[in-house]
């Protein structure tokens, strides 16, 4: 892996399976300019924290990986297929990449083994019953499989954010995204969706994840993006990230949040 | 106290406190806490119970105690002060069923008793099925078949003759059952990025809501036929229910796209981002919480639908409200209008009531299963 620092592209020598690659990556916000040149790319079974200032981009960054936001320059490819505005593509993408938010978005109308199953039935086809299994499959993977039948809003924060991840897992996706997914939780929380991250991390998932805990980005992050105002600046592996920054606004930023 | 510093131990639990002497306080507290606390809650106390006497003892009087209850002649009713009853017993088939021919009745009232009856099962959680299906469809024709007849045997009633409670009834249930799916029609493609289908639906809801509900109605009555061709007419009763579904498509059309509105962004991002297409999240995440917070909105424009059934009057149909006049135009019962109001008043309010009481039920069931 590419020690140095400036972004670019350093990622060369990163292997063969690149399951993302986003190339010459620009978007605006009407005048306002989120991302800028933005080269990445991931291969398969990677784990990236992505850290930066509030506004910095990063999770437009993610964002535009599964088309919640459009790119209007660069190319943007994940597992093979070309983002445009294609609604086949689009949909091919959404397939394979699953998401966690930072304010879960837990349907709160439907129970949660419902909120598992819904995409696996009606977008995969899946029968009903399979369906079940598999939700609560992913339900007990993330520990929290006897809460099934209850409502969203019957939960704590931490478990809402649980059965997101299993939510995400039941598309049985091959990337996932996530999105701040412990801002929004109270401290206590934070560590048993940490915990859950940390397991799927080891079972070889493509993570992408946007994220202010740095603990976690040293405990399986093989790569850690730190970007500002729209673009990466600087990319390293994670003791190296920490240990030696290169960038002077790397340096600041680390100072800021550790 | 003093000692506990010594021991390392700085944390004493206090005694509990006592539990409160008595919690409700007695009728003389409360009215002296609620009612005459301060001078001028005193004066508004004393100010409605002086409206209060002076009003409803005599309301009481007029309504029951000085009232004729029973079958009278006209003449009867001079001799009482109250009111007189006697106007209902006489013409309470008149206000119900219209100019409908008096000995077959039976057929309006029954249609009446059917219709009520499915409108009432499908109120109920365990009926939301594919059954309602083939009960409306089926319910209906028989209706159908009981007010117009012609068929196994029953004498053919023409629609012009139809009126009264039937009409009121049908056009508002009707109107509003089939305008529900319209307005949401119309609600997503106001929202919807496509420009002729957005154009489509701002113009129809901007312009049926701009103009008087009568004026649709006219429309539908009295315009319409002129662009038909020739030979062709469309039965009034159903251009008249046309209208009131397009005009009340267009109200609860802005009352679910208010719903559309107040759902957070993260759950259509969510909906999208696992892969369900527009109308799979429109379905099965977006729409069910809409409807739901639309609750209220929504039964308030029924309500007022309900209501405003009374203006198809204009175009010759006789609703409800239309046959209790036609009813105080009788020379002899002239005097007792009032009568006449107050019973479709309760009638009206019967229904209304109804339905906001169902609605709240309807509200308190949906959300019992997740409320925090």
């Amino acid at each position: 892996m590419a020690t140095t620092a400036p972004a670019s592209t350093a990622t060369s020598s990163m292997g063969t399976s690149e399951v993302i690659t986003m190339a010459n990556v620009n978007k605006w916000y009407g005048d306002f300019h989120v991302l800028k040149d933005i080269n990445l790319s991931v291969k398969s079974g990677e784990r990236i924290v992505v850290c930066g200032p509030s506004g910095s981009g990063k999770s437009t960054l993610i964002r535009c990986l599964n088309r919640l936001e459009e790119h209007q320059e660069g190319d943007i490819a994940v597992d093979g297929i070309e983002l445009t505005d294609n609604i086949k593509n689009i949909d091919a993408v959404r397939a394979e990449v699953g998401m966690v938010f930072q304010h879960f978005n837990l349907f709160p109308h439907l129970s949660v083994l419902d909120n598992c199953t819904l995409a696996p039935i009606w977008v995969k086809k899946t029968a009903k019953a399979e369906a079940e299994a598999l939700g609560m499959k992913y339900l007990e993977r993330v520990r929290i499989g006897e809460q099934a039948l209850k409502y969203p809003g019957q939960l704590s924060g931490g478990q809402q954010q649980r059965v997101a991840i299993a939510r995400a897992l039941c598309m049985t996706p091959k990337i996932m995204l996530f999105d701040e997914p412990t801002s929004a939780l109270d401290p206590e929380m934070v560590k048993e969706v940490l915990d859950t991250m940390v397991d799927l991390a080891k079972e070889g998932m493509t993570m992408l994840c946007v994220t202010h805990e740095m603990g976690f980005a040293k405990a399986v992050a093989d790569r850690v993006i730190f970007m500002d105002q729209g673009e990466i600046v600087e990319q390293n592996e994670p003791n190296a990230f920490f240990d030696n920054p290169q960038n002077e606004r790397t340096k600041e930023f680390l100072n800021q949040i550790l | 106290m003093a000692d506990i510093s010594n021991t390392g131990v700085n944390f004493v639990p206090t005694e509990p406190r006592p539990a409160p002497a008595s919690i409700r306080p007695g009728p003389m507290t409360w009215m002296k806490e609620r009612l005459f606390n301060t001078w001028y809650n005193t004066l508004f106390t004393l100010v409605a119970i002086y409206v209060l006497a002076t009003s409803v003892p005599s309301l009481i009087d007029w309504f029951f105690t000085s009232a004729l209850w029973s079958d009278a002649p006209a003449d009867a009713c001079d001799a009482v002060t109250g009111a007189c009853w006697a106007f209902v017993y006489e013409k309470w088939r008149f206000i119900l069923f219209g100019t409908y021919p008096f000995e077959q009745q039976w057929r309006p009232g029954g249609a009446v008793i059917i219709f009520l009856g499915m409108v009432i099962i499908s109120c109920f959680k365990p009926m939301w099925n594919k059954s309602l299906l083939v009960i409306w469809p089926v319910g209906l024709i028989i209706c159908w078949i009981l007010l117009a007849g012609g068929i196994f045997g029953l004498d053919s009633v023409p629609n012009n003759l139809w009126g009264g409670l039937p009409i009121t009834l049908m056009l508002a249930v009707i109107g509003c059952g089939l305008a529900f799916p319209v307005s949401i029609a119309l609600a997503l493609g106001r929202r919807s990025k496509m420009p002729i289908i957005k154009a489509f639906c701002v113009g129809y809801i901007e312009l049926i809501r701009g103009v008087p509900l009568i004026t649709v109605l006219f429309m539908a009555s009295v315009m319409f036929p002129l662009f038909m061709p020739e030979g062709i007419t469309i039965d009034k009763l159903l251009r008249a229910q046309v209208a009131i579904i397009m005009f009340a498509a267009a109200y609860l059309a802005e009352v679910v796209r208010g719903g559309l509105q107040a759902i957070p962004k993260g759950q259509y991002e969510a909906a999208d981002a696992m892969g369900l297409s527009y109308w799979q999240a429109m379905t099965f995440i977006i729409l069910p919480q809409a409807l739901k917070i639309t609750i209220p909105p929504q039964v308030n424009t029924f309500i007022g639908m309900f209501k405003d059934t009374s203006l198809v009057l204009i175009v010759g149909i006789f609703d409800l409200m239309f046959t209790m006049r036609v009813a105080i135009n009788d020379l002899e019962w002239r005097a007792f209008y009032i009568e006449g109001m107050v019973f479709v008043a309760i009638l009206y309010f019967l229904f209304c009531f109804s339905m906001s009481k169902y609605s709240q039920w309807l509200e308190h069931e949906l959300h019992r299963g997740h409320k925090r």
